[in-house]
């Protein structure tokens, strides 16, 4: 079938986007619909003595102004984190209260402290700056390793020395014992910056109370609705789930930031009951810059010992997570389950023990953000890679080739173990793809017009689809990761796949119809993905991680494998034939070996007349499957980069980008493809161009486009794409998860070809004009030096 | 946004006096620094005084060794006008990058000349090409139009009708974009006017656009890209902020320079 | 408030708004037309991109009084689900979006640069194309396929043209 696994087929979705008819949240407008604005603490750190509303209160088309102190007298919860992280001391952590609205302490630029609702946007906003704060400054912190060191600011009273856990993974002795008999050590110091998602549509929330029916219907821009209305309803104390319904319409980009379940859609649910009208807020740029959960922020001290010949014998990490004023959901697991699990990365190492110490600061929660703990993991990896082979004079491929996983399934010394695999073919293709044979010949090309030339590195292994639940609640989670499908046969034969995974430019309601059709032989335009309402769809986890594929799709390989069983029962029973000799395909349902068939149509018409079906038969012919899975998947990949810099401005083009990718089973390339590039694009901005700046008050530098850079087009090159296959042997259709790939193999590649084109290895992410400069200007003077 | 009172005159005369009669009255122009400014609520003017429906505000003339340009002529329009390529293609270059296709729709000349942003790329043609600014009521020149960081000669309620540019025999102009704004992080307009050269820097001071006395006297003498090489990049009076240090731009300017007299 | 009468996608529209109502907000909430998008507040992003008397603005940075009289396409005008615009088909073809919300914005400048391009006689390359994206940001594709999309698409208007003239 055309349609079917592995098709390029257009996407069936797109038609309304380019047609300018999605709905997006803010798109929807409900009848007594009412505006809401926040009032946000202008400091990072300050005591609340006081909040005046009377001038707000006074201007026309305010409806109210509500605060944090009237939210906990309605009993509405402090907001969550989903994962719980034991010290190495065995102690447990300790974390900050997060109120959805300040009660006391406002901490971090931002903090909303009072909502407006108002009859206009315009209105809320104006409203919001009339509403006055009698607070007192207190001292603040915005980076990690000042908020450590003696007499910081404390963040939060009950987390002495803003520590909110040192967490370790490895075994320390044996690797304090390798890294002493080590032939070589490559230390470096690495910073890996603070990001903001961005994805670009800003997040809104439109909440409405029924009185009449003691019922609330929030649409928000969510990767989890099933998620966000369990959380909302169970620790956030609005309405029990069955009083309240969660629809995520068409979202805008996610990237992690919309997994959250954040103070202002919270607030507006609680407010739309407050003041009886439907409340809708929408963030705008500067806001999302100060309240959407940033990602990374970690520094870190990395060794490397290395034998004689170049193999790896030991590795230590020293950790600093900047962990943001607030726990985020899954802020714990970031820099230690999703960070510390990879340090082996492509690697067979013998010896590997680090620690994590996550830290509360002045500014916003940082969590999962595209890749979450493994693009840290991978840069600093792949960066120690680089280092070491220039240091040990080892060609940057041969060192790695000398060190990668030969045999899987391959047992890390830090939790994981590596399903399916083969680095060497991806490394070698990469290399192919890159023309690496012609880098020299077109670095001396640059040479000759002034320019620096570089080639870096990066390969990666990472781990998708977040599981199985009871591993991963025996790890300090809070909720399981496994996923649903409802699969519904219509009586004329067109299918309904009622998934809980979220698309929100994955493109789902393609791909997941493929698989439909690439099982019944119908077309993919006589399959409906349903998605994204609590209401329609049974409980559901979401879509991040990359577990669409590798855990979303697994569930509807499940419940399709029941409806097929049944469906040829039916057809068994109808032409008289064994169930054995039953196959479905183009279509039709056939007798294999005879002549005799039906229609895949008559099929779900015979399920649902229910004249004739087998004895005992119930009528009808859709199956529900819940998958957990058997353990992550681990995708893999090899990025070469390619840059040309100009010394004179330390302006740097990439002007080639290669990707190797081992993604498992792939069931749309062109949909697969389009998740490199944009991944990729994000590692690039990582690498070159994008970091939130805090100044030492806390105030946040990089509020806007302005001064936070977004890559454009014009920042990247057409990239040079290729895949290698090893399927996972773990889930059915032996897929891997390809969302976070290039954010997560990027950055080292595109720095590791800065470095090399500079000759200096001292430099830090975003390799900005002024960084790459002032690195070569201290290279110059060292060298003058020496 | 605040609430404003939007005047649409047909006349200088009728705008200067919507300007007078106003608590605060703004000219708007191509909007697209003001209408942002004026959505973050930086900004909130009683009035907008339109200036777009004046007659003769837009569009070019070439006569007699100068090049006069209407105050509301869109970037987009100075940059592809036969009259500007044939006698200032440096200036043409530089309106072309400004912002992005769709803000040189909007984005008119007068309106980054009377806000006199100190990263914004016309400033440096004016001053480096020793242009006359045309208002109402008066000619100001270059040099005395410009006083610091969005601050001009001009007067409470004065509007800028045109530019007059004259023809230089060489003029240029390099910047290196901010990455994330595109404004100029430093930015250099050169040109040999005949009698002398001029060079004006955007972007880089703290003071905003300004003339470079030590580049100026090095091209004096020999216009060439290597006549730039000997001048010592100089950190005085250099802006330092999160995309560029004082020595950084110090630098940049003269490598600029060399860029911009290449390009002339 | 003040009357703005426009031509939208073909049809005459009246509204009275407030005089600092936006050309983003007035199609938006006035006209309902929400395929016109809002990403910044610093004109940057150019989700909002629609063409006004066949010039490519950001409506987010325009004031819809300062319009009246104009005519206005937006992405709900150009091409319908039965009848695609060149460009609009061009991204479907080549996956030049994912979440779609910066999509309105590409396609409208898209076909603007497309236009210029023909106008002026000039030929729009990739690296041209890259080039004049500047005002458009996309966090999900990384341009690669939007690339693709419009010099594909610039191929098909072109012939369309020829074929007109």
């Amino acid at each position: 079938m055309s349609d079917g696994i592995g098709a390029r087929v257009e996407r069936k979705e797109d038609k309304r986007f380019i047609t300018g008819k999605g709905k997006y949240t803010d798109d929807i407008r409900m009848d007594n619909q009412a505006y809401a604005a926040f009032v946000r603490c202008p400091v990072a750190h300050a005591k609340i003595n006081g909040i005046d509303s009377s001038a707000a209160m006074a201007m026309e088309g305010v409806i109210a102004v509500h605060t944090g102190p009237e939210m906990k007298a309605d009993e509405i919860g402090d907001i969550i984190t989903g994962w719980s992280i034991t010290s190495k001391d065995g102690s447990p952590m300790q974390c900050g209260v997060w109120n959805p609205m300040v009660t006391t302490y406002g901490r971090y630029v931002g903090d909303a402290v009072a909502v407006v609702v108002a009859e206009t946007q315009d209105i809320a906003r104006a409203a919001a700056e009339v509403v006055e704060l009698d607070y007192e400054e207190l001292p603040a912190v915005a980076a990690a390793d000042v908020a450590l060191t003696d007499g910081a600011p404390q963040v939060h009273e009950n987390v002495p020395g803003n520590l909110i856990f040192n967490w370790e993974i490895g075994d320390e002795a044996k690797t304090e014992a390798a890294m002493a008999g080590a032939h070589h050590v490559t230390e470096l110091d690495i910073t890996n910056n603070r990001l903001a998602p961005n994805p670009m549509e800003p997040r809104s929330a439109v909440a409405t109370y029924d009185e009449a029916e003691d019922h609330y219907t929030l649409y928000t821009t969510s990767q989890n609705p099933h998620v966000a209305r369990l959380v909302l309803s169970a620790f956030y104390n609005v309405a029990p789930e069955h009083k309240l319904r969660v629809i995520a319409p068409d979202v805008g980009g996610g990237f992690g930031s919309k997994i959250y379940i954040y103070p202002e859609e919270l607030t507006c649910l609680w407010a739309s009951m407050k003041t009886g009208r439907s409340v809708k807020w929408t963030s705008d740029r500067s806001e999302a810059f100060m309240t959407d959960a940033h990602g990374r922020d970690h520094v870190t001290k990395a060794k490397m010992g290395f034998d004689a010949d170049g193999n790896i014998v030991a590795f230590h990490v020293d950790t600093i997570a900047n962990i943001g004023a607030y726990v985020s959901l899954f802020a714990t697991a970031t820099p230690t389950y999703l960070y510390g699990t990879l340090w082996s990365g492509t690697y067979a190492m013998p010896a590997i023990y680090g620690t994590v110490r996550a830290v509360h600061t002045n500014t916003v929660p940082v969590d999962a953000y595209r890749g979450a703990g493994r693009p840290e993991a991978t840069y600093m990896i792949e960066r120690m890679m680089e280092t070491a082979s220039r240091e040990m004079g080892i060609h940057p491929a041969e060192l790695r080739r000398r060190n990668f996983v030969k045999e899987f399934p391959y047992q890390t010394e830090v939790i994981l173990q590596y399903d399916s695999g083969d680095y060497f073919k991806m490394l070698d293709e990469g290399e192919k793809a890159a023309d690496v044979a012609g880098f020299a010949a077109r670095k001396a090309d640059s040479a000759a017009r002034g320019k620096l030339r570089g080639l870096g590195y990066s390969t990666f292994v990472e781990a998708c689809g977040i599981a199985p639940s009871a591993a991963v609640g025996s790890l300090g989670a809070a909720v399981g990761l496994w996923e649903s499908c409802e699969v519904r046969v219509n009586p004329v034969g067109t299918v309904e796949v009622l998934t809980g995974s979220h698309s929100h430019g994955q493109g789902h309601e393609t791909t997941f119809a493929q698989l439909v059709s690439d099982r019944f032989g119908i077309p993919i335009d006589n399959v409906q993905i349903v998605h994204g309402d609590t209401d329609k769809v049974q409980m559901g986890m979401g879509t991040y991680g990359s577990r669409s594929g590798p855990v979303g799709m697994s569930a509807v390989v499940k419940a399709l494998d029941k409806v097929e069983e049944k469906a040829k029962k039916i057809a068994a029973h109808t032409l008289e034939a064994s169930e054995d000799d039953i196959v479905i395909e183009n279509g039709e349902v056939k007798v294999a070996g005879t002549d005799k068939k039906m229609g895949w149509h008559e099929v779900g018409l015979a399920a649902y007349i229910a004249h004739n079906l087998p004895e005992g038969m119930e009528p009808g012919l859709k199956e529900t499957a819940f998958y957990d899975p058997l353990n992550f998947s681990f995708p893999s990949g090899a990025l070469i980069c390619e840059v040309e810099v100009d010394p004179d401005t330390g302006v740097t083009d990439i002007v080639k980008f290669t990707a190797v990718d081992d993604f498992g089973t792939i069931i749309n390339p062109n949909i697969v493809e389009g998740q490199v590039h944009g991944g990729v694009t994000q590692g690039i901005g990582q690498a070159m161009l994008e970091q939130v700046v805090y100044d030492e008050t806390g105030q946040l530098i990089t509020g806007s486009y302005m001064d936070y850079c977004m890559p454009r087009a014009d920042d990247v090159p057409s990239f040079t794409l290729d895949h290698t296959c090893t399927p996972s042997p773990l889930n059915p259709l032996g897929v891997k998860g390809c969302g976070e790939a290039g954010a997560i193999g990027a950055p080292p590649a595109v720095i590791n070809a800065i470095t090399d084109a500079i000759g200096s290895n001292d430099l830090q992410m975003p390799a900005t004009p002024l960084a790459v400069w002032t690195a070569l200007q201290a290279n110059k003077t060292a060298m003058a030096a020496e | 946004m605040y609430d404003a009172k939007y005047h649409k005159p047909s006349s200088v005369a009728d705008a200067v006096a919507a300007l007078s009669g106003a608590e605060e009255g703004k000219v708007l122009s191509g909007g697209q620094t003001l209408i942002p400014t004026m959505k973050q609520h930086l900004a909130a003017p009683s009035d907008l005084v339109d200036v777009r429906g004046i007659d003769g505000m837009s569009g070019v003339t070439a006569a007699d060794g100068t090049v006069t340009i209407g105050a509301a002529t869109t970037h987009a329009d100075v940059a592809s006008n036969a009259d500007v390529l044939a006698h200032l293609p440096g200036l043409a270059c530089l309106a072309g990058g400004i912002g992005d296709p769709a803000v040189r729709a909007m984005g008119t000349i007068g309106g980054s000349v009377a806000n006199n942003d100190p990263a914004a790329d016309y400033p440096a043609a004016v001053l480096g090409l020793g242009a006359t600014v045309v208002t109402d009521k008066r000619e100001i020149a270059a040099d005395d139009f410009f006083q610091g960081m969005f601050t001009t000669a001009l007067d409470e309620g004065e509007i800028i009708t045109a530019i007059r540019f004259p023809v230089a025999k060489k003029a240029g102009y390099a910047k290196l974009p901010n990455p994330a704004s595109r404004y100029a992080i430093a930015g250099v307009f050169v040109a040999d006017t005949g009698a002398g050269v001029r060079v004006a820097v955007t972007g880089a001071g703290e003071d905003g656009v300004h003339r470079n006395a030590a580049l100026e006297a090095a091209l004096g003498g020999d216009f060439s890209a290597d006549a730039v090489e000997g001048v010592a990049a100089n950190e005085d009076g250099m802006m330092a902020d999160i995309h560029a240090s004082a020595a950084y731009r110090a630098h940049v300017v003269n490598v600029l320079a060399k860029r911009a007299v290449q390009a002339s | 408030m003040t009357n703005v009468s426009m031509t939208v996608n073909g049809k005459s529209v009246s509204c009275d708004v407030s005089e600092t109502t936006l050309l983003s907000e007035f199609l938006r909430e006035d006209l309902r037309l929400t395929g016109t998008h809002v990403g910044c507040d610093t004109s940057q992003c150019g989700a909002c991109v629609v063409h006004v008397d066949g010039k490519a603005i950001k409506s987010c940075t325009a004031l819809a009084v300062s319009l009246n009289g104009s005519d206005l396409t937006t992405v709900e005008g150009v091409g319908s689900a039965s009848n695609l615009h060149p460009m609009q088909a061009a991204f479907k073809k080549h996956h030049g979006l994912q979440c779609g919300f910066c999509t309105p914005g590409m396609i409208m400048a898209g076909i603007d640069m497309v236009e210029r391009y023909h106008a002026a006689g000039q030929e729009l390359t990739a690296e041209a194309i890259r080039h004049e994206l500047e005002g458009n940001i996309c966090r999900c594709t990384g341009y690669h396929n939007i690339v693709k999309a419009i010099e594909e698409a610039a191929g098909t208007m072109a012939g369309q043209k020829q074929a007109a003239e």
